[in-house]
């Protein structure tokens, strides 16, 4: 029973009431991915599976043996910064920095939903193709992080801004 | 969290024989059965993994729309025929909880998702008949802004909070379920109940039984219909109310329609006597209003809630308004 993250083949807990963000903090020391309401309701646990951004206080670890999971320490490489992290930078999306690792890794996931072409509840025609990332679109998309210090101004833009660069 | 074993079903029948077992539960992507077994009010002594079976949404000879129940809200709503053919399914899924979590959440975990009353969830200090049957509601002389105002009783005032049954609800879907005794299927109206006096029961299934798919019918005016949810902030929070409806006209003659309310009962609460009143009336403010105060007539709101009352029957009278203005 393995999982893997960040590229590495970790063994399960036999402990099956482990949750995966649990599993990556307190098993594999991985204290980037941040534990805020444990309930689901702040964003800052979200990590990737296969790419696709969920929350790792809402899931046991052993739901996603055999899977694939990128945290925070995985989107750098080799010591470089992710352009979204130097964004982040940037623009000032952070003051005490603890929902910042949730909300890169959920911008991650977002903009990769967007190029898919899933719709939000702010897109305007579910029948139209491509979306068209609008202020109300990122938004709206990335409601399910919260920043208790406000610098929701500050990561609009950096995510804004590393969205029409990745393009 | 009671200590539990966990196995991955690898097809129905093996996830029938596992979840037949005493205290056992199938778990979906987790978002609401892994808090509560943290919070210890589900205290599972095994988890049937149901996820790997089907997910699939097809589109099948007869009009209707099936989905696996291990389908992701995510995939339901980005489906190009569910959101073309029932906008108000995609707008109900879109309408609910974050990115990530339509993510992880599946449909059959949605249908069985618990109330979000605070009373249920306070363990340690609030009395809560649907957690202790019997112990008595601390929320029907407490805080109640956020609780029932239809089909509640004296024994439990708590409603049930996902937008996509809502739409479900409208749309007359049909839920698949499989037990060892064979399968069989619940019209969606009748597969949650209202709280009575035994609110810890919370549907019409069976122990053991499983929800394999969800059907939509076919239903010709279907694409001419919308999703509303009115919430205390803009994104990420359940709703206080909402509505979907679908509606035909013919020369400014309301032909038909199909409206539930979300955020008001302890089901999704479909509104007959609101598409009763409304069939053959013009589609005009008015016919609105007047079948929204029928559908709401009954309504007994607490000492908070008042407020929904005429909250409901103004979202109502949008959402129709909105598409009268759509099809004519």
């Amino acid at each position: 029973m393995s999982i893997n993250i960040n590229g590495s083949s970790i063994d399960l807990p036999s402990d099956t009431r482990v949750s995966l963000l649990d599993l990556l903090r307190d098993h594999l020391d991985l204290v980037g991915t941040k534990k805020g309401c444990n309930q689901g309701a702040c964003g800052a646990c979200t990590v990737l599976v296969d790419g696709e951004r969920i929350l790792s206080c809402l899931v046991l670890a052993v739901q996603y043996e055999g899977r694939s999971v990128t945290t925070i320490e995985g989107l750098s490489t080799e010591g470089e910064l992710h352009p979204l992290q130097r964004a982040f930078i940037e623009h000032d999306g952070f003051q005490c920095g603890y929902c910042t690792p949730g909300q890169i890794c959920s911008a991650v996931g977002m903009l990769r939903e967007v190029k898919r072409g899933v719709p939000s509840n702010a897109t305007g025609n579910l029948a139209d193709g491509p979306i068209t990332l609008t202020r109300d679109e990122l938004c709206e998309r990335m409601s399910g992080n919260l920043c208790r210090c406000g610098a929701y101004n500050g990561i609009v833009d950096a995510i804004t801004e590393f969205a029409e660069t990745a393009q | 969290m009671n200590s539990f074993t966990y196995a991955r079903a690898i097809d129905v029948a093996d996830a029938v024989r596992q979840g037949g077992e005493a205290n056992s539960k199938y778990l979906g992507g987790g978002t609401n059965l892994v808090d509560l077994m943290r919070e210890t009010l589900e205290r599972p002594s095994s988890l049937v993994d149901v996820t790997g079976l089907s997910s699939a949404i097809t589109e099948r000879e007869d009009g209707s729309i099936l989905i696996g129940a291990a389908a992701k809200n995510t995939a339901v709503a980005e489906h190009i025929a569910v959101r073309t053919r029932y906008p108000l399914v995609a707008r109900a899924i879109l309408a609910g909880a974050s990115g990530q979590i339509r993510n992880m959440a599946t449909v059959g975990g949605n249908l069985l998702q618990r109330t979000r009353c605070t009373y249920f969830y306070d363990e340690d200090g609030s009395r809560c008949n649907k957690r202790n049957p019997r112990q008595g509601c601390d929320a029907i002389e407490g805080f109640n802004r956020i609780h029932a105002i239809l089909g509640a009783s004296p024994a439990c005032v708590a409603t049930h909070p996902s937008d996509m049954c809502v739409a479900f609800a409208a749309l007359e879907a049909l839920v698949h379920v499989t037990s060892s005794e064979g399968v069989r299927t619940i019209a969606f109206g009748d597969l949650h109940l209202l709280p009575g006096d035994h609110p810890e029961v919370e549907t019409t299934l069976k122990p053991g039984e499983l929800i394999t798919a969800v059907e939509l019918p076919p239903l010709a005016f279907s694409q001419h219909s919308v999703y509303r949810k009115v919430r205390d902030r803009a994104s990420y929070a359940f709703a206080l109310v909402s509505v979907a409806a679908a509606m035909e006209l013919d020369n400014g003659t309301v032909r038909d329609v199909r409206l539930a309310l979300g955020g008001v009962a302890h089901k999704p609460w479909r509104a007959l006597k609101l598409e009763a009143s409304l069939k053959g009336q013009p589609a005009t403010a008015e016919s609105f209003l007047a079948a929204a105060e029928e559908e709401l007539a009954d309504a007994k709101p607490l000492a908070h809630n008042k407020f929904k009352v005429e909250l409901a029957k103004r979202t109502i009278v949008a959402v129709l308004a909105e598409l009268a203005g759509d099809i004519s």
